[in-house]
């Protein structure tokens, strides 16, 4: 055998880092519509009259939701685990053939099943159940897509020449078992046209109409055990993955602990899905699901910042690169914005201050500050590191990604201060009472005085949207015009190598 | 262990999956057979209503609007009493939503009226001066699904046991019955006929004109779901 480094074959990596960046700038262009619709409503007719259902928030918002989360987040995981798995595991996805074709396969199918799923929303298909939109034609696809990537990741593992599996590997595994159990679970319904043989019809309305198999507060809980899992298992263990390789390597410095990676690995498994009772604080679900959701909520947040603050120890005497490098600067603002809002959603999962929060949208600032600190930042992080790698080509330009990175975190700023003040204040007018004990504010006062602060989110999210567009043009130029490398751009020290 | 462990792989997958299996099991099974109960007074959708409740979910409407009434004084005396498990027990999908960007609207059968639905769909900020809310016009002239509405009920029915055609025990200890029709001819005309109702409260000409051609607008039908919200 020859004595030379493994030439790792990135064809799949590539396609998912194309659609990560298109889906990201779909999501995140209907999520800045989204924003500004609130502000001011004249928007939800963008199209004019006769488009008017389409573009009308209620149809646009599970758009969004699904596009941001499995086009642009889970096309950036199964980008990451293309290019990660291969070198964390010491073996060429052009080694084996079989992989190959799994691979390409899986990229396809995830594109027309995005293409379908995309159409079917704006049509008005959806089961309603959040994250989980999507008709049962559409979830079988997705179930196939996901099977496909499982093949991909124990077929690379099952001919890996490194032994042992590196923790990012852990996380990917974890986010395959755990999207695969909860989508599952979650998806469970009968088509309707399975009924027509009852009364003797041959056809009877949409074929693509579905009838979940939970009723009512069964139906709560098990979307809302899938909706927070899902955030565990596509926002939170699969980034993590991310920067358990992208963060040493980038700045060549080993993980801090060993031991603090796994208490935080085998913590997060064990604690996240419990807390998914924390959507349903003072629902109709069991008092005692409501006080374990509590509970375990404010338990995840050792495993949370266990992980985060192993990635920042990692940095331990080599801060000057946070300085210095504005890549080091985006992983480190995610580790942070990782802590930031692992802190804050277990303070809103403490039932009195859940009295205030729930149904505000405090909530959709601690979502955001999540998938766009943390997810956002490692993701296009992720990516900046592949590019010059994958496409053997030096990255186009440094000062325009640091110029993206102070917009966007600027954008974020917006974002949840916005939507702090705006949250709290809607909830605290909702439960004023005046002297005599009635209700203080009518409902439309709550919506009115939120006008300033939906404006300022709308201008938060057109900022991150902006630096999106950047690091998308950042990324083209360096895959079309960068320098051309011969080798592996070098790591800030030699640890890394 | 652990090192051992991170050398096999299959063990390894195993060991994950049921670090985060069990607590799904222990949250989910043991109450739920109790939470499919239906309190009493809680009635199956009429075929009219659960068509309202398809234009409901494909307009999103629980994107801005909760149905959960959570038990503090503020909101029993903005939305009436606090939600009851049993009272979803029909609710296939749930819409408690999660976020209210508008008002809840688990009980606002008992004090919206037909008419003001009406008005409210096509203009809002007419009849809500400062309303941020989308106005709904396209519903006024797009027909309901009927079929489709039919189709789950018999789906309900069928897989679910639910109780279509069997007398429901009310609070003041009479029963009714929800009908369900034998055919999709049957559904239509069922549809129709409660569409009728509906409508003859309305104004909107366009409303009239399709109820008289045997048709049903969605907002008929969507109407008929609000006003069973109670």
């Amino acid at each position: 055998m020859e004595n030379r480094p493994l030439e790792y074959d990135y064809t799949v990596a590539k396609m998912f880092m194309l659609t990560t960046v298109v889906f990201g700038i779909v999501g995140m262009s209907i999520g800045v519509l989204l924003a500004f619709e609130l502000a001011f409503p004249g928007l939800n007719t963008i199209l004019g009259k006769s488009a008017a259902q389409y573009t009308a928030f209620g149809r646009l918002r599970p758009l969004h939701t699904d596009a941001v989360a499995f086009g642009f987040t889970v096309s950036g995981i199964f980008a990451t685990w293309y290019y990660v798995g291969q070198r964390v595991l010491k073996v060429s996805m052009a080694e084996s053939k079989f992989l190959m074709f799994i691979g390409k396969l899986q990229f396809w199918l995830y594109v027309v099943g995005v293409a379908a799923a995309v159409v079917s929303l704006f049509m008005g298909y959806t089961t309603s159940k959040e994250y989980a939109e999507f008709e049962w034609p559409i979830d079988i696809a997705i179930v196939v897509v996901w099977v496909l990537w499982g093949v991909s990741i124990f077929g690379l593992i099952g001919i890996r020449r490194e032994k042992s599996l590196y923790i990012s590997v852990w996380y990917y595994i974890a986010t395959f078992l755990g999207v695969a159990m909860l989508y599952l679970f979650n998806n469970m319904e009968i088509p309707t046209m399975l009924a027509t043989d009852a009364i003797g019809e041959t056809n009877m309305g949409s074929w693509m109409h579905s009838v979940s198999m939970y009723a009512g507060t069964n139906d709560a809980l098990v979307q809302w055990w899938y909706g927070h899992n899902a955030v565990a298992f596509v926002f939170t263990v699969p980034i993590i993955a991310m920067i358990y390789y992208f963060l040493p390597k980038e700045s060549g410095q080993a993980i801090y602990s060993y031991k603090l990676s796994l208490l935080s690995f085998w913590g997060l498994m064990f604690v996240y899905l419990w807390a998914g009772g924390h959507h349903l604080l003072y629902s109709t679900v069991p008092d005692w699901v409501q006080t374990m959701g509590s509970i375990f909520s404010i338990v995840l947040i050792l495993p949370s910042w266990g992980s985060a603050i192993n990635m920042l120890l990692t940095m331990k005497g080599e801060w000057q690169q946070v300085a210095s490098s504005p890549l080091i600067k985006f992983m480190v603002l995610a580790s942070t914005f990782y802590m930031f809002s692992t802190l804050e959603g277990p303070i809103q999962a403490i039932k009195s201050v859940n009295a205030i929060a729930h149904f505000t949208d405090w909530i959709v600032g601690h979502v955001h500050d999540g998938t766009l600190g943390w997810v956002g930042f490692m993701i296009m992080a992720s990516l900046f590191h592949m590019a010059p790698r994958v496409f053997k080509r030096e990255l186009y330009s440094k000062s325009l990604m640091a110029t993206q990175f102070w917009i966007q975190t600027l954008g974020i700023v917006f974002y949840f201060t916005s939507m702090w003040i705006s949250g709290i204040t809607q909830g605290m007018m909702w439960r004023a009472h005046d002297e005599y004990g009635n209700l203080a504010y009518s409902f439309i006062d709550t919506v009115n005085v939120l006008h300033p602060y939906y404006a300022l989110r709308g201008t938060g999210g057109l900022l991150f949207l902006i630096g999106f567009f950047m690091f998308s043009y950042n990324i083209y130029k360096t895959m079309t015009a960068g320098k051309r490398l011969d080798s592996e751009p070098a790591n800030a020290s030699p640890m890394g190598a | 262990m652990f090192h051992w462990l991170e050398k096999h792989p299959f063990l390894f997958a195993v060991g994950v999956f049921v670090t985060i299996a069990f607590a799904g099991l222990i949250e989910i099974v043991p109450n739920f057979a109790q939470a499919s109960r239906p309190t009493i007074g809680t009635k199956p959708y009429s075929t009219l209503e659960i068509a309202g409740r398809q234009v409901y979910i494909k307009n999103g409407c629980n994107t801005c609007h909760s149905q959960l009434i959570r038990p503090f004084k503020a909101e029993t005396d903005r939305y009436g009493h606090y939600s009851l498990s049993g009272e979803y027990a029909y609710d296939r999908p749930f819409l408690w939503g999660s976020k209210r960007t508008g008002p809840d609207l688990m009980r606002v059968g008992n004090y919206r009226t037909t008419e003001w639905h009406e008005n409210h769909m096509m203009d809002p900020v007419k009849i809500v001066q400062g309303s941020i809310m989308p106005a709904y016009p396209w519903l006024f002239t797009t027909k309901a699904d009927i079929e489709t509405a039919f189709a789950e009920q018999v789906t309900d029915q069928e897989f679910f046991g639910v109780p279509y055609n069997k007398p429901i025990p009310m609070k003041d200890g009479t029963t009714q019955v929800v009908k369900l029709a034998k055919s999709i001819a049957g559904a239509n005309a069922d549809a129709l006929a409660e569409a009728k109702k509906v409508a003859s409260k309305m104004k909107n000409q366009d409303v009239k004109d399709i109820v008289a051609h045997g048709e049903v607008p969605e907002i008929v039908a969507l109407i008929a779901y609000l006003n069973s919200l109670k």
